[in-house]
């Protein structure tokens, strides 16, 4: 009896092992344990046996039980993991196909060197001021300290609509603008983006119409070296800490003393480039201590009150800072030139 | 201006600066040296040489053979084609092995069986340019003169070993549109000493007077005139230094008295005219105003009409000069000139501005003129010029001037305190240094306790006010010495203002939809301000406009992005979607006389595929939803969702069925559609869907406080109906009747389908909504939503008609 219930076993064992899919698995355990099974009947037969061995054998017969049951149990989680395997195996992807494009889009380069600005300027304590495209005489020249006749209107012709109004050609007369509406009270700290228009054919380097952004900061301690620190300081942010400035002396009409601002050229760090034109240096911007007269028609007075004003060109800017060869095409729009402004640039 | 090394330094010792380092130190000091150039366009081996012989070539009719003495032990034979090639020249030889300008290098070569052994130059190919070249050696070879020495370098005596610094001169520095201007200026970078030429002038017996009278009509026009007689002069040839001097200042030579004139014009800035006195036709110079309509045949052989806005020189008759702008043609100096009339005068620069200006004549004396010369120095250049001229071509100068007007001026005082000079430049400028740089500047002054009054010579007009004299002191002690600080005690709050940030915020909205930013031109062409027809608004029109295409202000962003769809299309971009946030310019008026209404607004153009996932085979074209869609999302990103609604439109160029004004409290602030196939197929671009909107009203109208409210304690239940109406009922009006009988409980509504065709009556279409109730005070009752309801469908069958779908 105990031989036959081992030979059970080892056949019931081997079975399970051979087993391949769940099916089998259900019907070896009825075949074997269930109550018309090959081991319960031969348990049936325990009458037959010496009252010692019986209950010898009844353990026996349930070891065999357990251990059935746990091989089937055990090859039971087996097939059931490989069954999942197989699913998932199935419905593997190519991860290396491309993802679902998401639709964006992205800040015209101008804007991005705008912003970029605004924000700097924001973060030193001044606001934006924004003023009319179409201005008059008065602001955009006389205001500014270019009475008519003045030699130096010739630098920038102009597109008129009658004799007194004009297309701005800077974002200066919101220096007159803004001083006037703080009636002769310091201080005034202001930048002005804005569209400007000059008497320019466009090609590579000329735009009719282009973009400006002015600065403008009126006190009572206002100081030349001031406006080196501002610009030393956006230099610096604008173009990376390493940069150096140097500021020449140079004219506009509407400050005394004038400077232009060059820093050290981001190219080739001083050396001398195509980029600075062996230079070592790149103009980036005008500026000066507001001239007294300015101060004076705008209602400041200059014996008390003096300031510092500046001018930049964000198109310059962006075509040094990305290396952009031709103005035009801040103006064309080709959506392959756009794309290309849509990331962080660091 | 251009300013030879060599020459300037004639007036200042330059010590061992190189031409490079001099122009960094201007540069830097004020006036900005823009290029560096050198005269040798990399010329190597031309050498002087001594024509002895020139025959013509035994097989070439227009070719010379000539043995040429270049200080070797044997000539060498040189073909030579120039025209004016002849024994006995002495001219400039490229020997074998020299090196001409573009890296042209002279080898051995045989022409027509004869042996060439160099090549006699011409100034163009020593890199001389043709319009600098006189005349008489513009088609051939350059011939020096007899006194050069044979086999030395020629480059020397044609000073190409010289450099050139070409200064870009700001309007206010017309101080050194001359080279003693330079000179003042280089001597103060350097603290070096000027040396001033120092001109006499031997009188004859004969007085000036005697041959001709000045007089002025207006003293503005013209405060001083000064007439130099100068007889029995001899009009040739420079001699080569002068010749030299005016090329390397990229002047011409004509002859000896026209080559004076432009070198005293150069060194003293003061512009001179020779006339010819025999020629003048009278023996008086009248300076007026021209009549209009008065003509003068000018220099250049032109006829110009005068106007009473311009200043001649007449010979009390006609004119005979276009005063500081360019002398007439019947009194030009010529070969044969024997009595010049040296005019050395003064001339308002407005005046001669507008004669330059509107006779369309810039001369090298109108632009000196029009800055503004040395009052001081015109008296000094004609005397200057007068001996020059007797020196180079003989005669001699009669006792005068003649004159009028005063010769000189009083110069003027400004002053300056050291206190105030370091207040505006921030600085801690010493007393002595500021003497210091005034010492070095050459400007007089009297020092009172630290505040200077400075005496301003009259060759530096620019120096006006207090500010002047600080940019004087700042710049000659060096902004790279000025400290960098940042402002005290003015401390302000940066910051957007409110619309700015919300313009900020469109903007990111826009690109976060999908749409890329573009910036186009606010010039545009009337055509295309009549794009949407008549508007109510009239053009604004420049009075000189460049191009039709750039004539008039916008007035609305459309036509521009067409523009760059139209751009984009060309290069076979045609899925683009793109916006623009600017102004147009609108006004009533029909002649401009106040400043138009500027109104900022946002315009977007889509057009091709608006989603794409190409090899998951989804293609989604964009229409006038998604352009809606982007305009719904805008608005309630600005809180004014509840505010806003669309009413189909009829708009000039735009599809009559697929648009739409949208409004905003009721007033229409843009559109939403469709381009009208018409107008797509002008544009020769792909289907295209518009809006444009007022964006300055959506930012200026203030939103509702966000307020927070709590989430929802209660489930809330949801009911669908699907309706049949007819076709022509739109959405909008359902949704309206929906939420005024849905009360209180209904607490949103959704539309889920459209369905028109088949299964569906004629003229009927089906349209589905899901209702959503909501109780915020306690669970929904059943009996509840079904009154809400009930009365939704009530109110629908009786207002619209509207069946329910079974």
């Amino acid at each position: 009896m105990k031989e036959r219930l081992q030979a059970l076993k080892e056949e019931a064992v081997s079975k399970i092992e051979e087993a391949s899919n769940v099916k089998e698995i259900q019907d070896i355990r009825v075949a074997y344990l269930g109550k018309k099974g090959p081991i319960t009947e031969i348990l049936r037969g325990m009458g037959k046996l010496p009252a010692e061995e019986r209950p010898k054998m009844g353990q026996l017969g349930n070891e065999i039980r357990a251990i059935i049951s746990d091989k089937l149990d055990e090859k039971m989680e087996q097939l059931e993991k490989a069954a999942v395997a197989e699913k998932l195996k199935k419905e593997t992807i190519d991860v290396t196909m491309p993802g679902r494009p998401v639709q964006k889009g992205n800040h015209h380069p101008l804007t991005r060197v705008v912003e970029e600005i605004e924000d700097l300027f924001i973060g030193m304590g001044f606001s934006i001021a924004e003023g009319p495209e179409v201005e008059t005489d008065y602001y955009n020249f006389e205001a500014l300290n270019l009475p008519k006749n003045h030699p130096a209107r010739d630098m920038q012709d102009s597109f008129y609509i009658t004799e007194d109004i004009l297309l701005r050609t800077h974002t200066s007369p919101m220096q007159a603008r803004t001083m006037e509406k703080h009636e002769g009270k310091g201080p005034v700290k202001i930048i002005v983006p804005g569209r400007v228009y000059r008497r320019d054919t466009d090609d590579a380097t000329h735009s009719h119409q282009f973009t400006q952004i002015e600065g403008l900061m009126v006190g009572e301690n206002v100081r030349m070296s001031d406006l080196k620190g501002v610009l030393q300081t956006f230099a610096k942010e604008m173009f990376g800490q390493e940069r150096e400035i140097r500021l020449r002396p140079s004219f506009f009409p509407f400050t005394e003393p004038s400077v232009e601002m060059d820093i050290s050229c981001f190219n080739c760090g001083g050396e001398g480039c195509s980029v600075c034109k062996g230079t070592g240096w790149i103009e980036i911007l005008g500026g000066g201590m507001v001239h007294p007269h300015v101060l004076e028609m705008s209602g400041f007075d200059s014996k008390k009150y003096t300031g510092f004003a500046f001018g930049m060109g964000p198109e310059r800017i962006a075509m040094l800072k990305y290396g952009i060869e031709d103005i035009r095409n801040f103006y064309t729009n080709d959506v392959r030139f756009l794309k290309q402004f849509n990331r962080v640039n660091q | 201006m251009l300013v030879s090394m060599r020459w300037l330094e004639q007036y200042v010792d330059l010590g061992n600066h190189t031409a490079e380092q001099l122009a960094d130190l201007i540069t830097k000091s004020g006036i900005e040296v823009e290029t560096v150039e050198s005269l040798n366009k990399g010329v190597k081996g031309v050498v002087v040489g001594h024509v002895v012989s020139c025959e013509q070539h035994p097989n070439a009719d227009k070719l010379n053979l000539c043995k040429v003495d270049i200080g070797e032990e044997e000539p060498v034979q040189i073909i030579c084609g120039a025209p004016n090639v002849a024994e006995g020249q002495k001219v400039a030889v490229a020997k074998v092995g020299a090196v001409l300008p573009g890296n042209f290098k002279i080898k051995k070569a045989k022409l027509r069986g004869e042996a060439s052994n160099g090549m006699i130059c011409s100034l163009q190919e020593l890199g001389i340019e043709s319009k600098l070249v006189q005349k008489e050696f513009a088609d051939g070879i350059f011939v020096f003169p007899n006194d050069v020495e044979v086999g030395t370098d020629a480059l020397e005596y044609l000073n190409l070993n010289d450099k050139v610094l070409e200064l870009g001169l700001t309007p206010n520095r017309a101080d050194c549109m001359n080279m003693l201007g330079v000179a003042y200026e280089v001597a103060a970078i350097l603290k070096k000493e000027v040396n001033l030429p120092s001109p006499s002038v031997e009188h004859s017996d004969e007085s000036a007077a005697d041959y001709v009278s000045v007089s002025i009509e207006n003293k503005e026009d013209n405060p001083y005139y000064g007439a130099t007689i100068i007889k029995g002069v001899e009009v040739k040839a420079s001699p080569l230094w002068l010749v030299n001097r005016l090329v390397s200042s990229g002047i011409r030579p004509i002859n000896n008295i026209v080559d004076i004139t432009n070198y005293v014009l150069l060194e003293y800035g003061q512009p001179l005219h020779a006339f010819d006195y025999d020629r003048l036709g009278s023996k008086e110079i009248v300076v007026r105003r021209a009549g209009d309509g008065e003509k003068i045949e000018t220099l250049d052989d032109t006829e110009r009409t005068l106007s009473s806005d311009h200043l001649v020189i007449t010979n009390g008759k006609k004119p005979v000069a276009v005063a500081g702008v360019m002398g007439g043609a019947d009194s030009e100096v010529y070969d044969g000139t024997q009595t010049i009339l040296l005019e050395a005068a003064y001339f308002n620069g407005f005046v001669v501005r507008q004669a330059s200006k509107d006779l369309n004549l810039r001369s090298d004396s109108s632009a000196r003129f029009e800055k503004g010369i040395d009052r001081n120095r015109v008296h000094l250049a004609a005397k200057r010029a007068a001996s020059l001229i007797v020196e180079l071509a003989g005669g001699e100068v009669l006792e005068g001037p003649v004159e009028a007007g005063e010769r000189t001026v009083e110069e003027k005082s400004v002053s300056v305190s050291v206190k105030r000079i370091n207040r505006v430049l921030g600085t801690d400028i010493s007393e002595n240094t500021v003497a210091e740089i005034f010492d070095r500047l050459r400007f007089e002054y009297n020092n009172d306790n630290g505040t200077f009054s400075v005496l301003v010579p009259a060759r530096r007009p620019d120096i006006t006010i207090e500010e002047d004299l600080i940019e004087e002191v700042g710049r000659l002690y060096g902004y790279d010495n000025l400290p960098a600080t940042f402002p005290y005690g003015e401390g302000t709050p940066g910051g957007l203002t409110d619309y700015q940030n919300k313009r900020r915020l469109v903007r990111r909205y826009m690109e976060g939809a999908g749409l890329y930013q573009v910036t186009t031109y606010s010039l545009t062409s009337p055509k295309k301000n009549a794009f949407f027809g008549e508007i109510g608004y009239n053009d604004i029109t420049l009075s000189m406009p460049m191009s039709e295409e750039r004539a008039v202000l916008r007035t609305s962003l459309v036509p521009h992005l067409l523009d760059v769809i139209e751009h984009n299309h060309n290069r076979q971009l045609d899925d683009v979607a793109i916006y623009e946030t600017a102004k147009v310019f609108l006004t009533k008026q029909e002649k401009v006389s106040e400043l138009p209404k500027e109104e900022e607004h946002i315009s977007a153009a889509f057009t091709g595929l608006w989603q794409e996932h190409s090899w998951q085979k989804e293609k989604k074209p964009v229409d006038f939803f998604v352009a809606k869609g982007v305009i719904e999302g805008l608005v309630e990103e600005l809180g004014l969702s509840d505010r806003i609604s669309f009413q189909k439109a009829e708009k000039q160029n735009m599809h009559p069925g697929r648009t739409a004004n949208v409004l905003l409290d009721e007033e229409e602030i843009g559109f939403v559609g469709q381009l009208h196939p018409e107008a797509q197929s002008e544009y020769d671009i792909n289907e295209t869907y518009l809006f444009e909107l007022n964006l300055e009203r959506l930012l200026t109208t203030n939103t509702e406080p966000l307020e927070y409210k709590s989430l929802p304690r209660f489930p809330s239940v949801t009911r669908d109906i699907a309706l049949v109406v007819d076709e022509g009922t739109e959405a909008q009006a359902v949704l309206n009747i929906i939420e005024q009988a849905g009360g209180k409980l209904l607490a949103e509504t959704r539309i889920f389908d459209l369905y028109q065709g088949e299964h569906m009556e004629e003229g009927k279409k089906s349209l589905a909504f899901s209702l959503r109730y909501y109780n915020p005070e306690h669970t929904l009752t059943e009996e509840e939503v079904k009154k809400a309801h009930d009365r939704v469908v009530d109110q629908l069958k009786q207002e619209i008609g509207a069946s329910l779908r079974g």
